[in-house]
């Protein structure tokens, strides 16, 4: 998985509360089984003038040439709510976008964010609605540097907001950690609950077809 | 000695489910059950393969095909979207080659995920149970802690029998008061969600408590903690009492003989204890619930049936949203949503398929057919469903009053098998979003229980139910 550190990058605003993972990639855009050529369909709904076609609207905000080749979104309260679906998170990566941030985002997606390398970043609608103004001066490019080290953002005005993120995933970030690797250094542990709580808890246990009942 | 502290539910889970704490403030937590379907399985498995791991324990895995499946009538393999074989086909492969039991197509008990597993057995009190499925908290209604994850951690819990987890805080939800006539679990949910908004149960495992909690079926009970993700919680809990232990027992993969009556002993003590603590805690007065409608694009955006659409955006939600929600859904502020014209009705989906959903629904079309001119599906939520439903006479209910009769599955839910409704059509259904073109493209969704979708099919607009059921 890469890991995050620094980005420094184009932020775009999509500042709306309750961003569903049905327009972040509708379901008529999940067209295969695996994990690639999501990118197309991301926000296919919003970004494309008509359902199903691929004429971009030029008012959808990544379709502006100022936003152009934008990893860092800014989003309203709950984003990433509504279906597990991890190919929200494929979609947005595959388009480039490497760091979100975010009021408060619904739990599955902002695991799968982390688990594919990108970074949910915790901020205040304040401050999330301070940066978009930031953004929009005029002055100063559209631009925003995400430090997780420090876990701040940082305007070009020279404004600073500290984020909040989870110390685990934080470091899984950090690290481009796999987690699955991670957790396998725990077998013995693993072995040994299960020992024990096949003692305790024999009913979870299931045989197999043929004899299902333990 | 001191007396030992008092839990709750949630406590008692994740103490039972810990197998180490981790650096970083998360937990390392065996997980007990893995459900897989064809949209978001397949990927995990071949993901899994492809890494060169294999699954843990696949006797505790389980598949069904109910996303991306066909609902008309004799149905195979093929899908209207273009593409949707291939997800059958992959995670027909894919379950063989890691030795897990699949639900496929035609097996008897083929079912949308959270109905086939609670028909089964498969989730018991006191598990731990996964899917790569946002609605997997009702499964929570029978005491299991039961979660929905991404397709990454589902190979996590595959590979491992674990998952990394931060520790969820925990939300009490009391329902007091007794229901009114046509009022239900969804019209709850609906009251809760507008309340205390999509994001309100952000983080929180919420335990379902109360008088009206007692007195719901378990159907009902599934449908109040299926909308639990919909709060943007992690999960639902309802203490197993008898009701649910009955409703259990005999189920293919529960515990048979001494095994059972010892697991029921464990079960017993499922309980939060009195003084247990909560993060937070909600009530509700149930007496006060109306059926409930939504107007908007999110479930927070809902009504009493008899109301108007809100003048105001939501207290500190963007203005946009708003805005935006009554302009697709083609609505103005103050507009009354009784006597709203609609072109279909759906009833189906992992909220409100179940056999009671469905005896519901047709007490209210018993004698009665839908307005002329709207188009009106019934999807059972699984196979076993269906059966039970036909051999009590339902279908003919349903087809008499000129429903569609399908097979199980998601269905148009979410059109994931292609099939949608058209194009700014306005649908009241019996599920469980109301997003932007879940249903189809730029399709207006208007989330209600099954009995207002029924009376509202009959009447061919928005309508309360309340006067039908008598």
């Amino acid at each position: 998985m890469q890991a995050f550190t620094r980005l420094t990058a184009v932020a775009a605003p999509l500042y709306r509360a309750n961003i569903d993972t049905d327009i972040i990639i509708p379901s008529r855009e999940i067209r295969g089984v695996g994990k690639q050529g999501l990118a197309e369909g991301l926000f296919a709904g919003w970004r494309y003038r008509e359902i199903g076609g691929r004429e971009p609207d030029p008012a959808f905000v990544l379709n502006r040439p100022e936003f152009h080749g934008a990893k860092i979104l800014l989003a309203g309260e709950n984003f990433g709510c509504g279906s597990s679906r991890e190919h929200a998170v494929w979609a947005l990566a595959e388009y480039g976008i490497r760091a979100i941030i975010a009021p408060s985002f619904a739990p599955i997606f902002e695991n799968n964010c982390i688990r594919n390398g990108v970074l949910p970043a915790r901020l205040a609608a304040a401050a999330v609605e301070s940066l978009i103004t930031g953004l929009d001066d005029g002055r100063h490019r559209r631009q925003l540097t995400v430090d997780l080290e420090a876990c701040e953002v940082h305007g070009e005005d020279g404004s600073t907001h500290a984020f909040r993120i989870d110390e685990e995933a934080r470091q899984m970030l950090l690290a481009g950690a796999d987690a699955i690797d991670l957790t396998l250094l725990q077998r013995d542990e693993i072995e040994a609950f299960l020992v024990r709580d096949r003692q305790l808890r024999p009913w979870v246990y299931l045989q197999g077809e043929g004899e299902d009942h333990p | 000695m001191s007396a030992a502290a008092p839990l709750s539910l949630l406590d008692k889970l994740w103490a039972s489910h810990l197998i180490r704490e981790l650096p970083g403030g998360t937990a390392l937590l065996a997980i007990d059950r893995v459900m897989l379907h064809e949209r978001t399985g397949a990927v995990a498995l071949q993901s899994l393969a492809t890494a060169g791991r294999s699954v843990l324990d696949p006797r505790r895995a389980f598949c069904t095909m109910d996303h991306v499946v066909d609902t008309r009538p004799g149905r195979g393999d093929a899908t209207l979207m273009a593409g949707g074989e291939a997800f059958i086909s992959a995670t027909r492969s894919a379950a063989r080659d890691a030795g897990i039991r699949l639900f496929d197509v035609d097996d008897p008990d083929q079912g949308i995920v959270h109905v086939i597993s609670p028909e089964l057995g498969i989730v018991l009190p006191g598990l731990t149970l996964v899917c790569p499925d946002s609605h997997t908290c009702t499964q929570g209604a029978f005491g299991a802690l039961a979660w929905g994850i991404g397709s990454t951690e589902a190979e996590h819990a595959l590979a491992t029998g674990t998952l990394r987890m931060r520790r969820p805080r925990s939300l009490r939800v009391t329902l007091t008061g007794t229901t009114g006539p046509g009022v239900t679990a969804k019209d709850l949910a609906l009251a809760l969600i507008t309340r205390y908004g999509a994001d309100g149960g952000s983080g929180a495992v919420l335990e379902f408590c109360g008088p009206a909690v007692t007195a719901m079926d378990m159907a009902q009970r599934m449908t109040l903690c299926n909308m639990a993700t919909e709060f943007a919680a992690v999960s639902a809990l309802i203490a197993p009492d008898e009701r649910a232990l009955g409703w259990l027992q005999g189920r293919r993969y529960a515990p048979v003989g001494e095994t059972w009556k010892r697991a029921v002993d464990a079960w017993r003590q499922l309980a939060s204890d009195p003084e247990a603590h909560f993060d937070a805690e909600w009530s509700l007065d149930t007496t006060e619930v109306a059926p409930m409608v939504t107007w908007g694009t999110s479930p927070e955006q809902a009504v009493a049936v008899d109301a108007a659409v809100p003048r105001e955006p939501r207290p500190g939600r963007p203005t946009e949203s708003y805005q935006r929600a009554l302009h697709y859904m083609g609505l103005q502020p103050g507009q009354t949503l009784t006597g709203l014209p609609l072109d279909a009705a759906f009833i189906g989906s992992c909220t409100n398929s179940r056999l009671e959903d469905l005896r519901r629904a047709a007490r209210v079309l018993r004698g009665r057919r839908v307005a002329p001119g709207l188009r009106a599906i019934c999807v059972p939520g699984s196979t076993r469903v269906r059966r039970e439903a036909e051999a009590e006479g339902l279908h003919e209910v349903f087809l008499a009053a000129g429903f569609e009769w399908r097979e199980a599955g998601c269905s148009m839910c979410f059109f994931a098998g292609g099939e949608h409704f058209g194009t700014q059509e306005r649908v009241i259904s019996s599920t469980n979003r109301n997003f932007e073109s879940r249903q189809g493209p730029a399709t207006r969704t208007h989330l209600a229980s099954p009995e207002t979708v029924a009376a509202s099919a009959v009447a061919g607009c928005i309508t309360d139910p309340r006067p039908l059921l008598h």
